[in-house]
């Protein structure tokens, strides 16, 4: 039995043009994680990659001067794969195809292909959109607007509440100077005069559009022990893939009983949490759908500053997330869930020993704790 | 009043392609009938149409017709626009109709503006035609 840690972070600046390409922007990404780990390039043997990415396997290899890609391979959806990718790389760890994986990721997701869009993600009324498209449902945005209108119509959530979760987020990336955000501050009178994009969600409850890179570095526990960094070891990996659902239910409903199974703790146990947010609202239906309180309660709990790092019982999204670092599609947050357990973060929970991270819409998390 | 998207004439409108599991749904709609897919083995309703039904596995289906009643379960206004097909009719409201025979499908409402839509409105559907092959089910405030 293989236990697998992740070792290496590494990220390039976030921005809004960065200027060069998105394998520049990985193979960057790719280096600083490599040297943070303290592991030679020619020693990678594993590659995973999002689906959505255009930068493919063998480019990266061919560049870092791979000698044998034992393992690679891309998780197909959108962008909320991250916790998925984890899995994959892990699993190739735990059974011994690959010895060094690196998970990576470059996009120029403000001035080059803008996720947001209907160009980009409209699928021109084939398939399922047939159904949706036409009647102007056309990007993620609008189906989780749709889900969240009816979540707030059947547990009372409000957009104020959406409000918090913004504000505290920013104040996060107030303290922290990678942060796309980290000079501007919020109020919740900001968020709830800014203009709606599509309504319920207001412009302070979409998260940021950005040009970056970020990469991770996995390998076996006993392999960790030799490296540079304290080894932030995965306790439990899930994903989830299409499952039947209620309307308002997150992927959650399927993947937190065997997260909380596999990682033999519960939610009340986890010390720092980062989610996927997209939008605003889904960093309170995870809270709520994953367990860590009551449906129906996760608005008046971060209306009350429980996410906030400065006094809240469980700080969430440590380093401005998407709505205020940067929009790396999980990325960022899978990074800033390792800086947890490395007690690296600019908002460091102390002594934080255990570090979860859902990379979207319930539909991957990953548990992260110290070595023991 | 306000306009609906399928109103758009552009070319880039995304019109349904109709699929192997849906096009007898849109040949039903080109004839003013809205018509779900209804397992035959165990009775199942589902909408989207699909080869197979969700419950019992069963790949044999008819096309139950639907009264036509339904009320509004969600909706969204997109004030901002994420296409240039839709720019001409900001803001529009999208709404999830829940039938009454219990299916739920995305639509939008003719002739209600956007403020006026909300959770549980009774509507009634409205077939409107979009292009010679294409007739989308579109509704109205019962």
């Amino acid at each position: 039995m293989h236990r697998v840690a992740i070792v290496g972070i590494g990220e390039t600046e976030y921005s809004r043009a960065s200027g060069r390409s998105e394998t520049r922007l990985a193979l960057d990404a790719i280096l600083a994680a490599l040297a943070d780990a303290g592991i030679d390039r020619t020693e990678v043997d594993g590659l995973m990659r999002w689906s959505v990415d255009t930068t493919g396997e063998e480019e990266i290899a061919a560049n870092l001067g791979v000698k044998d890609l034992k393992w690679f391979g891309e998780v197909n959806q959108a962008g909320n794969v991250g916790a998925a990718l984890v899995t994959h790389a892990a699993a190739a760890i735990h059974a011994g195809l690959a010895n060094v994986v690196v998970i990576y990721r470059g996009v120029n997701g403000r001035s080059g292909r803008r996720y947001g869009r209907g160009e980009v993600t409209g699928r021109r009324g084939q398939g399922g959109a047939a159904y949706t498209e036409p009647f102007g449902l056309l990007t993620p945005q609008h189906g989780l607007a749709m889900l969240s209108r009816r979540r707030m119509h059947e547990f009372g959530t409000t957009s104020r509440q959406f409000g918090w979760v913004a504000v505290s987020e920013r104040e996060h990336a107030n303290r922290n100077p990678r942060a796309t955000y980290y000079d501007r501050p919020l109020t919740i009178d900001d968020h709830q005069d800014s203009r709606h994009i599509v309504d319920p969600f207001r412009l302070f409850d979409c998260c940021l559009e950005t040009d970056g890179g970020g990469a991770l570095v996995l390998v076996s526990a006993e392999r960790a022990r030799d490296l540079k960094q304290p080894p932030a070891v995965i306790r439990a990996a899930v994903q989830a893939g299409y499952s039947e659902r209620g309307f308002v239910d997150t992927a959650a409903v399927s993947t937190a009983p065997r997260l909380w199974a596999q990682a033999e703790v519960r939610p009340s146990d986890i010390d720092v949490v980062q989610i996927y947010d997209h939008f605003a609202p889904f960093v309170i239906f995870a809270l709520e759908d994953y367990g860590f309180v009551p449906r129906g309660e996760g608005g008046p709990f971060v209306e009350a500053g429980g996410m906030r790092w400065d006094g809240g019982s469980l700080p969430v999204n440590t380093s401005g997330g998407h709505l205020s670092e940067a929009y790396l599609q999980g990325m960022n947050q899978l990074i800033e869930s390792v800086r947890q357990i490395r007690g690296t973060s600019t908002a460091q929970v102390a002594d934080a020993q255990l570090s979860f991270c859902d990379t979207g819409i319930g539909t991957g998390a990953i548990i992260l704790e110290r070595d023991r | 009043m306000t306009s609906t998207p399928a109103e758009s004439t552009r070319p880039d409108f995304p019109l349904p392609v109709p699929s192997e599991d849906g096009a007898p749904f849109w040949e039903h709609l080109r004839n003013g009938e809205l018509r779900v897919h209804r397992c035959t083995s165990c009775g199942r309703l589902q909408h989207p149409p699909r080869l197979m039904c969700v419950q019992c596995g069963s790949t044999e289906r008819e096309w139950a017709l639907m009264s036509g009643r339904g009320t509004v379960y969600s909706f969204v206004i997109t004030r901002q626009a994420v296409h240039p097909s839709f720019e001409g009719h900001i803001p529009y409201a999208t709404v999830i109709v829940e039938l009454e025979e219990g299916p739920r499908l995305a639509s939008n409402l003719i002739d209600v503006p956007v403020d006026e839509v909300a959770i549980g409105m009774p509507v009634h559907l409205a077939p409107t035609a979009v292009s010679d092959e294409i007739t989308l089910p579109l509704f109205r405030r019962a």
